[in-house]
């Protein structure tokens, strides 16, 4: 068979576009990308609105953090160091140091403010967890994965609201009565609020919104039409440290 | 060969030595131990068979870890399709109530241990008093 050279450069051409098209078509098709799309997780916002005009904990209320700490074993370790704390309070002053409004409603001035994980939507403790052992749901819940979690603190450091604790020592002997329903922590690992995905699974709401009496907090998926939806878009309200970027997904109601 | 008796005197000497846990072992009797879990009475069929389970519940429990906490499915469905909530304490630990007559006998057998419950709770009816603050 006679072939000249620019038809063998037109056939090995084609061969090559063969041997290509189906990495190439495989690439495009990815069914994978597409199944985490619609994972168990997807096309929900969860978010939490704390009602700072409802909120009794400048009258010395603590049944939110009392009850959170109890389901989820958190210790009382007794030494502001190494304290554990996934949900607690923080003068107002400290909780919005952005707030530069000159004038402030004193009563404001002088609350007390929840504090607590704000399940950022651009969390920067995800993004240098150098293990994965942190990684956002696709609800929006910034998950922990103690399992994976080898204690570098490369998330505290990376929290610009202070709400990751590392386990510096054994926390079971700080825990009064130990629930059995949810794991303890051990030492050198860091945990921090999970939106109780734990009773979210189950039905449940935060054990925080199920103990506040005074209805200062409400959760749910944060998308048009939903009751929380309506509350922050019809009411003026404040995310902590929102011009940092990290879209905290805690709203407060002045 | 300088110093034949000294050199193979030596050596006679660690063979004895190095071997000492062998011989040990075989001249106490203990040599046959085995760990004898004590298995729950009130059932007789685990999430999977017991071969399985005997040779693969780490596979299993790390399947069933980042299943749960990773892709957030808490239901694992054996392949006889009966299924289980994941949950160490409040499925494993049903039938196996007692950890150290359980657990711990073959993981000390094989000088294994495993961090599970450093975290992980035993049921107080099961562990050693917990010590409170």
């Amino acid at each position: 068979m006679n072939i000249d050279r620019r038809s063998f450069l037109k056939l090995a051409a084609l061969g090559l576009l063969a041997v290509a098209a189906k990495p190439a078509f495989d690439l495009i098709s990815r069914p994978s990308a597409a199944r985490a799309l619609e994972g168990p997780f997807a096309g929900k916002r969860l978010a939490m609105v704390v009602d700072l005009n409802a909120c009794t904990a400048g009258d010395g209320c603590v049944d939110c953090i009392a009850a959170c700490h109890s389901v989820h074993n958190v210790p009382d370790i007794g030494n502001t160091k190494e304290e554990i704390k996934w949900l607690w309070e923080l003068d107002y002053k400290r909780a919005f140091p952005d707030q530069e409004n000159g004038f402030v409603s004193e009563p404001l001035l002088d609350s007390r403010v929840l504090v607590l994980c704000n399940h950022c939507d651009n969390p920067p403790c995800v993004k240098v967890c150098p293990t994965q052992a942190t990684w956002k749901r696709e609800d929006g819940i910034v998950m922990m994965d103690y399992h994976r979690c080898i204690g570098c603190r490369y998330c505290m450091a990376a929290c610009p609201y202070g709400s990751r604790s590392f386990n510096w020592r054994d926390p079971r002997p700080y825990i009064d009565i130990i629930q059995q329903g949810y794991p303890t922590r051990t030492r050198g690992v860091v945990e921090k609020c999970n939106f109780c995905e734990e009773r979210l699974s189950d039905g449940l709401q935060p054990a925080c919104v199920e103990a506040c009496s005074s209805g200062a907090l409400k959760f749910g998926d944060l998308k048009p039409g939903t009751e929380l939806y309506d509350l922050i878009s019809s009411q003026f309200n404040l995310r902590r440290k929102a011009e940092l970027g990290t879209r905290p997904q805690v709203y407060y109601l002045l | 060969m300088y110093d034949k008796g000294k050199i193979i005197g030596g050596l006679a000497v660690f063979l004895c030595l190095a071997s000492f846990p062998v011989w040990y072992m075989a001249a106490s009797g203990k040599a046959d131990y085995s760990p004898d879990p004590v298995l729950p009475v009130s059932e007789n069929l685990c999430v999977e068979s017991a071969q399985y389970m005997k040779e693969y519940h780490m596979q299993l429990m790390q399947q069933w870890r980042d299943q749960a906490v990773r892709q957030g499915d808490s239901i694992y469905v054996s392949s006889d399709n009966r299924t289980f909530d994941i949950n160490l304490t409040g499925t494993c630990l049903k039938c196996h109530t007692n950890k150290a007559d359980f657990c711990d006998r073959c993981h000390n057998y094989t000088g294994t241990a495993p961090n599970c419950w450093d975290c992980h709770n035993v049921p107080p009816a099961n562990a050693p008093p917990q010590v409170t603050k």
